[in-house]
């Protein structure tokens, strides 16, 4: 077995090494993978030149699993089995999908319609996380040959994951479960607008307030950014997370069935192979109208009869003529909201596959009154921009001049009597925030309450999407209103809700539990992170083992270099202890002792507690030229 | 004692103030302290990390909306502006109020937009005013009892702005 190398306290293991790091693009049609390579940012691409992976998965006889061009060419003959727009389904449950009738999956019904919902696959039961993990796999493996991470050339530290920017916590918690399932080490969920916009901006060394309008396969989403000088601070986002170029597909699918309809008379229900065939021609005759005035549309059925019709660039305009002004409201919001005029925008910017449609590009130039920015590839500029924040977020980017300053999509808020939303954080806040909350008992010795956590804009909780439901228990039994509970509500930069709770007049910590109404439990991910690992304990052991020895080398490596520059900010004793544990830990992870070492990395935590306030308080005192901030009450 | 949100961004604590200065010194703070900055990081600093980015996040919105840097100067000061004991307002300014709540309300019954928008106007022209007496109150006569009026009379029109928002976006 290989021993770890660990270097003299004092000195960094390598002080120039390129850190390896990615940015993954998961899309709903297409995924990317791209990475920061002598400065530039690359997408990366397979072993058949092919940059765009399909976000198409098929579970095969042999059980083994296809993604990509592979998966795709066979969704027609196998649709229950070929899983696309995986993507649309994440975090969600049965009863937020409206036309089930149109998708070709067997949805697999639960008696508890808010459930996450699963597909029936002959792979057994999948969830939309499972799906996601799948293509996430086949993007690591990609970056890591490409990489040669496995030929010594270092490991890959881990990804910035771009999730669309109107993403609630639900989605986003499922997009981090599906990493973890992956295998991969998420440095940070990042919103595909933002990540455009570094692109963008970084490229062009733009200056000045930008719009991004980004039509997704399957999501839309508008951000409003003002960049100066390396700092991307994002003023207002707004978007619709279940429209996207699929639904310009559908429209014209749709389109197809009526003029069958029409031919027909005696029309049967479609199966799932033909529905699957008819959005695959669908979709290339909405590519094919980019560049030309009609389009013809051939295909049999399975039960022998020919569809053959002809769809014009104009037809096709008027169909899709509500999906296009569907963009524009949230537009027309985050306009509202980040307090700017027209004439204010110096640019707009459009990402997205979708972006291509001339009906879209012009309805975007009308309102603007401004010809869209479109010099970047739209189906790439989101991973390349994931992949300078990746690099940037491991320490290569010497200059420390890149800030990314996002925002909350939606407004969060709990329930209050009779089923209205009081908002606690409103949309637009800037990440990471916080906000406390004061709650009383309702009855004399009331040792519990329930709080409903919602997320969204509207003003009934009905309306909007619950988020979690938390039991406060162990509180005093006092008198009815005398005690005052505080329940801080934190959304850290990932855009994900924790949260905390405390009785004030007695400061005892309440007990939280969460239920969260959505997701993954630990003990689901753990049993899937099993089997698909191969089951067997001896792996799982191993697997847990090497975790623990890549923390414990990360948190040593951090720590000594902290040390080596900022040692003379602690004492020499607190010094002495702290690099105690550091001995502790080095000869803890030569043992076959996870759990052992995993306690030794939370103890040498720890011990660095006060030396991590003291060095924050130093470089932002260092910042502000000399101010100090030692009474900073964190 | 802890720093208070004009000490934290090296500001004077006036009403009026440079708010480039407070642009720039809040970016420096976020520079040092975004959690970005700590993705490698022990968990220690971690969580010092999202505490201070967090605050900086708090006091730079505080300081940046004039009605939310009144009420935190007369908090400084010792005096809530919200309070339930502090409610009086001139009759002239009720008398308004009222005006513009059924304005606006007339507004969004006609589903007028542009008449709501008109509305939006009228009222930021008239919370510019209102800091304009606050720079004179706050600042040169240091006469916080109408200063405290003032605000109030700002936080009020907020929410009306914040309400024709809404119903303009209701609208839409």
């Amino acid at each position: 077995m290989a021993l770890l190398q660990i270097s003299e306290p004092g000195q960094s293991a390598a002080p120039h090494q390129h850190k390896l790091a990615i940015g993954i693009d998961l899309g709903t049609t297409n995924s990317l993978v791209a990475t920061v390579k002598s400065g530039m940012a690359t997408v990366l691409q397979d072993e058949h030149g092919h940059a765009l992976l399909p976000s198409v998965v098929r579970y095969m006889p042999d059980g083994s699993v296809v993604v990509g061009h592979e998966a795709q060419a066979q969704q027609s003959h196998d649709p229950a089995n070929t899983i696309a727009s995986a993507k649309r389904f994440m975090g969600r449950s049965l009863k937020d999908i409206a036309d089930r009738a149109h998708i070709p999956y067997s949805f697999v019904d639960s008696a508890d319609s808010s459930k996450l919902l699963q597909l029936q696959t002959r792979a057994g039961l999948k969830t939309p996380v499972e799906i996601s993990a799948d293509i996430l796999k086949t993007l690591k493996a990609r970056a890591e040959k490409s990489l040669g991470v496995d030929g010594g050339r270092g490991e890959l530290l881990g990804a910035v994951i771009t999730v669309p920017a109107y993403f609630d916590d639900a989605q986003r918690q499922a997009t981090k479960d599906a990493a973890r399932l992956a295998g991969l080490n998420v440095l940070r969920l990042l919103n595909e607008p933002t990540a455009a916009a570094v692109a963008y901006g970084l490229d062009n060394a733009a200056e000045g307030t930008f719009v991004i309008y980004d039509l997704g396969g399957g999501t839309f989403d508008v951000s409003i950014l003002k960049l100066t000088k390396g700092v991307f601070e994002v003023l207002a986002t707004n978007g619709d997370s279940a429209l996207g170029g699929d639904d310009f597909d559908h429209r014209i699918y749709c389109w197809i069935l009526d003029k069958i309809r029409e031919s027909n008379s005696d029309f049967t229900p479609l199966g799932e192979q033909d529905t699957r065939l008819l959005l695959t021609k669908a979709r290339q005759a909405k590519e094919w109208l980019t560049d030309n005035h009609e389009a013809q549309i051939v295909c049999r059925l399975s039960n022998g009869s020919l569809v053959d019709v002809t769809l014009s660039a104009t037809q096709f305009v008027e169909l899709t003529q509500q999906l296009v002004l569907k963009t524009l409201s949230p537009t027309r919001k985050a306009m509202r909201d980040a307090n700017l005029t027209l004439e204010e925008i110096k640019g707009v910017v459009l990402v997205g596959g979708a972006t291509r449609m001339p009906q879209v590009r012009q309805a975007v130039e009308d309102y603007f009154k401004q010809t869209p920015l479109t010099n970047l590839d739209p189906d790439k500029v989101v991973a390349l921009g994931a992949a300078i924040q990746a690099n940037a977020l491991v320490g290569n980017r010497s200059d420390n001049d890149l800030l990314l300053l996002d925002v909350t999509p939606l407004s969060l808020g709990l329930e209050t009597m009779g089923g209205l939303v009081e908002k606690i954080i409103p949309r637009n806040s800037t990440l990471p925030v916080a906000r406390a909350q004061d709650f009383t008992t309702y009855k004399n010795g009331q040792t519990a309450m329930s709080i409903q956590v919602v997320q969204g804009e509207r003003e009934l909780v009905a309306d909007c999407r619950s988020l979690a439901r938390f039991e406060l228990r162990g509180i005093p039994a006092m008198a009815a209103g005398a005690a005052r509970i505080r329940v801080t509500f934190q959304v850290d930069a990932d855009g994900l809700l924790s949260v905390s709770a405390r009785e004030q007049t007695t400061s005892i910590e309440a007990h939280v539990v969460v239920k969260p109404s959505y997701g993954l439990s630990e003990d689901e991910i753990t049993q899937m992170l099993k089997s698909s690992f191969g089951s067997a304990e001896a792996d799982k052991k191993a697997r847990m083992l090497a975790e623990a020895r890549v923390n414990a080398g990360a948190i040593i490596s951090a720590v000594t270099i902290a040390l080596s520059h900022d040692g003379d900010l602690i004492t020499a004793e607190e010094k002495l202890a702290i690099e105690a544990e550091i001995g502790a830990l080095q000869t803890l992870s030569l043992s076959d002792d996870a759990v052992a070492i995993n306690k030794g990395v939370d103890k040498l935590n720890h011990a660095t507690e006060a030396f991590a306030a003291a060095r924050m308080n130093a470089s932002v005192s260092r910042a502000l030229s000399g101010k100090n901030l030692d009474s900073i009450n964190l | 004692m802890s720093l208070n949100y004009y000490q934290l961004f090296d500001l004077q604590p006036t009403f009026n103030i440079v708010l480039a200065t407070l642009e720039t010194n809040y970016r420096k703070i976020q520079s040092e302290s975004h959690p970005d900055r700590f993705v490698t990081a022990t968990s220690a600093e971690k969580l010092k990390s999202m505490q201070l980015a967090t605050l900086a996040n708090e006091a730079y919105q505080t300081l940046k909306n004039p009605a939310s840097r009144a009420q935190y100067l007369l908090e400084l000061n010792g005096i809530n502006a919200i309070s339930e004991s502090n409610t009086s307002m001139p009759a002239d300014f009720l008398m308004q109020q009222m005006e513009w709540r059924e304005t606006l309300e007339d507004a969004s019954m006609a589903k007028n937009v542009s008449a709501l928008e008109v509305l939006f106007d009228e009222m930021r022209a008239e919370a510019k005013n209102l800091q304009i007496d606050l720079n004179r109150l706050f600042d040169e006569k240091k006469d916080y009892v109408h200063a405290c009026e003032t605000t109030r009379k700002l936080i009020f029109i907020d929410k009306v702005c914040a309400d024709i928002q809404h119903a303009i976006e209701r609208l839409d």
